[in-house]
């Protein structure tokens, strides 16, 4: 009885301590979103607490929301962001599929130390490479005419690259998972390793796709970097467009934190939807 | 037609372009590698699965990055050797150093906090029952979809001091008057470097989710029979937690801690968005950015991007060497 009570007690004492940590955590959250709720004339003389506190008494408004999408520039740069994003989550997967796919099941001289190198790229910084790759773009547009930066079609040749380390090893570290003596089978029954890859192996690794596709959304998503240097300023995404609302301290903050709500929406759904894969994910791709 | 709707349209098309592309693609490889006689086919039967990964591999990492190794022994245009004078230029200004020292404090300071946080969190959270347990890890977790920018835009709400006489909105600023404290222009002050520490709480926010997650999922892996002994010989909660369980998580941890170290050394968009890297707050990645956005100076910001490698070079190997280990215990 007496270490029922105790670990009851600590339950109590954890669940107390949890709920401050969760208060604690989500102020900086709310106090934007309350924030981006108020009429512009408010939120400038009281601080966001106070509407808080007292609910009643406030004057609620989305004009900030529809001020950031239409003369803010948010909804453009919202389906700017999707055309990056999109491909930039499909391409890596089908290319790092089928390299995970060989790395696990074929036999091929120096496979060890190839798969090593790859892991070791996988914490190379996107910066190291970002010039010189910039740089042979702008020489093969000149030299065919066609155009790579300023375009969609950079970013995602970059971020796909970018991403095809961890998630060669995500899904490779997946495929060790299959049972080897259903593909030995299908082997003995004659299928290719094309067929092998696309009726079996494919199919099996829903999971492990799903849950890099997640991580790959949020990255390329929440992206600023190459978004800027590559697909710049005429098809800005959001995290440019906010930056550059963040720098004009006059619009007030509340069109930037409409802006940053905008952008929040769809990886929190997906998030909130989809936790069991990304938590899945993210374990995975933790080398332990 | 409608600028926005013909992007919609452009992206569409290019998605199921781009898609039917690399399918085809793998599709041409196998016939290829088909057609090759039995001899050669059984030696590049890999090649088609792994061509295109390679290809890119190659072309937009591996050859870039040598290339900015070696330009980073060259003038600013990239088009004659100068030596070391790019190092020698950086290393001789007093900015540099400072901007060394910065990206020093973020290292040593932001990876240890976010796993001794992480830790606590994961052991709380471990300690009530499974709905509250799963409340709580969502709601700690859910800054890690947020972006930099944006998390800047929250946190910059936060820390923002608005001119003499106009109402405070800023919460730091009012919890500091509270307490009898000057509110001040927090992004502003470096003394004892207090501007960066307030952006690093930005990063440690975004990222004990993460660490808590991971370090929780260790934790829960430790076998009950170890923890059961220690407690029959008498252990109490602290020496439980020290002896017992840190040890048991202890790769576990180090690998949380290696993640947020790399994730540090790569940040540069919050500094970007909080100072603009102004007021003793640059990091090596920033000043990268700076080089080359702001001075078009690619000697001196491959440079940058150099050292930042060779800090990072130590890591690669570990995390090689950490594969390698768990290959072998298969």
């Amino acid at each position: 009885m007496k270490l029922l009570n105790k670990i009851r007690s600590l339950s109590l004492g954890s669940t107390l301590a949890l709920l401050f940590l969760t208060v604690l955590w989500s102020v900086p959250t709310v106090g934007l979103l309350i924030t981006s709720l108020r009429r512009r004339d408010q939120a400038e003389v009281s601080p966001w607490w106070d509407a808080l506190f007292n609910p009643l008494n406030q004057a609620w408004s989305i004009d900030a929301y529809s001020n950031s999408l239409n003369q803010g520039g948010m909804l453009e740069s919202l389906v700017n962001t999707l055309v990056v994003t999109v491909p930039s989550v499909i391409l890596p997967l089908l290319v790092a599929a089928n390299a995970a796919f060989a790395f696990t099941f074929i036999e091929f001289k120096g496979r060890e130390i190839y798969f090593a190198i790859i892991v070791g790229l996988m914490i190379i910084p996107l910066q190291s490479a970002l010039i010189p790759v910039l740089r042979a773009m702008v020489a093969f547009q000149r030299a065919t005419g066609l155009h790579l930066t300023g375009n969609f079609a950079s970013a995602w040749i970059i971020h796909c690259s970018f991403a095809l380390p961890l998630a060669i090893y995500i899904l490779r570290n997946y495929m060790l998972s299959l049972p080897a003596s259903l593909i030995e089978a299908a082997r003995v029954d004659g299928a290719s390793w094309y067929q092998i890859f696309w009726r079996l192996v494919m199919p099996m690794s829903i999971p492990a796709l799903a849950s890099f596709a997640i991580f790959q959304f949020l990255w390329v998503w929440n992206d600023y970097l190459i978004a800027f240097i590559f697909v710049g300023e005429q098809k800005s995404v959001m995290t440019y467009r906010l930056l550059r609302m963040l720098g004009q301290y006059g619009e007030g903050w509340q069109d930037v934190a409409a802006g940053s709500f905008i952008s929040l929406i769809l990886p929190l759904i997906i998030f909130f939807s989809l936790q069991r894969y990304f938590v899945r994910g993210l374990t995975a791709g933790a080398v332990k | 037609m409608n600028p926005l709707l013909s992007d919609i349209l452009f992206g569409l098309i290019a998605i199921v372009i781009g898609t039917a592309v690399t399918l085809g693609l793998y599709w041409l490889l196998d016939r290829v590698v088909q057609k090759l006689p039995v001899k050669i086919r059984e030696r590049v039967k890999s090649m088609g699965f792994l061509l295109p990964a390679a290809t890119l591999l190659l072309l937009i990492l591996v050859l870039p990055l040598l290339q900015t190794v070696v330009w980073s022994f060259m003038d600013k245009k990239a088009k004659k050797f100068v030596g070391l004078q790019n190092y020698i230029d950086l290393f001789s200004s007093a900015d540099f150093l400072s901007v060394l020292l910065n990206n020093f404090l973020w290292i040593l300071i932001v990876p240890a906090v976010t796993v001794g946080i992480g830790v606590i969190f994961a052991n709380l959270s471990n300690n009530v029952g499974p709905t509250r347990e799963r409340i709580f890890k969502s709601l700690i977790f859910m800054p890690m979809t947020i972006s930099f920018v944006a998390a800047s835009t929250i946190w910059g709400y936060i820390y923002v001091n608005p001119a003499q006489g106009r109402p405070k909105i800023g919460l730091l600023s009012a919890i500091v008057e509270f307490f009898g404290g000057t509110p001040q222009n927090w992004m502003q002050i470096d003394a004892g470097r207090l501007n960066s520490f307030l952006m690093m709480a930005i990063i440690v926010w975004l990222q004990v989710g993460y660490s808590m997650v991971i370090i929780s999922a260790g934790i829960k892996a430790i076998p009950e029979e170890t923890i059961e002994a220690a407690r029959i010989d008498g252990a109490n909660a602290f020496q439980l937690f020290f002896r017992v369980i840190v040890p048991q998580i202890s790769a576990t941890i180090m690998s949380v801690f290696v993640t947020v170290l790399i994730l540090v050394m790569k940040i540069f968009d919050i500094i970007l968005a909080m100072t603009g890297g102004n007021f003793n707050t640059n990091v090596l990645a920033l000043e990268y950015y700076t080089q080359f956005i702001v001075f078009s100076n690619l000697g001196s910001a491959s440079a940058v991007v150099t050292i930042l490698l060779i800090l990072i070079a130590p890591l690669m190997w570990l995390q090689i060497r950490t594969v390698r280990r768990a290959e072998s215990m298969r």
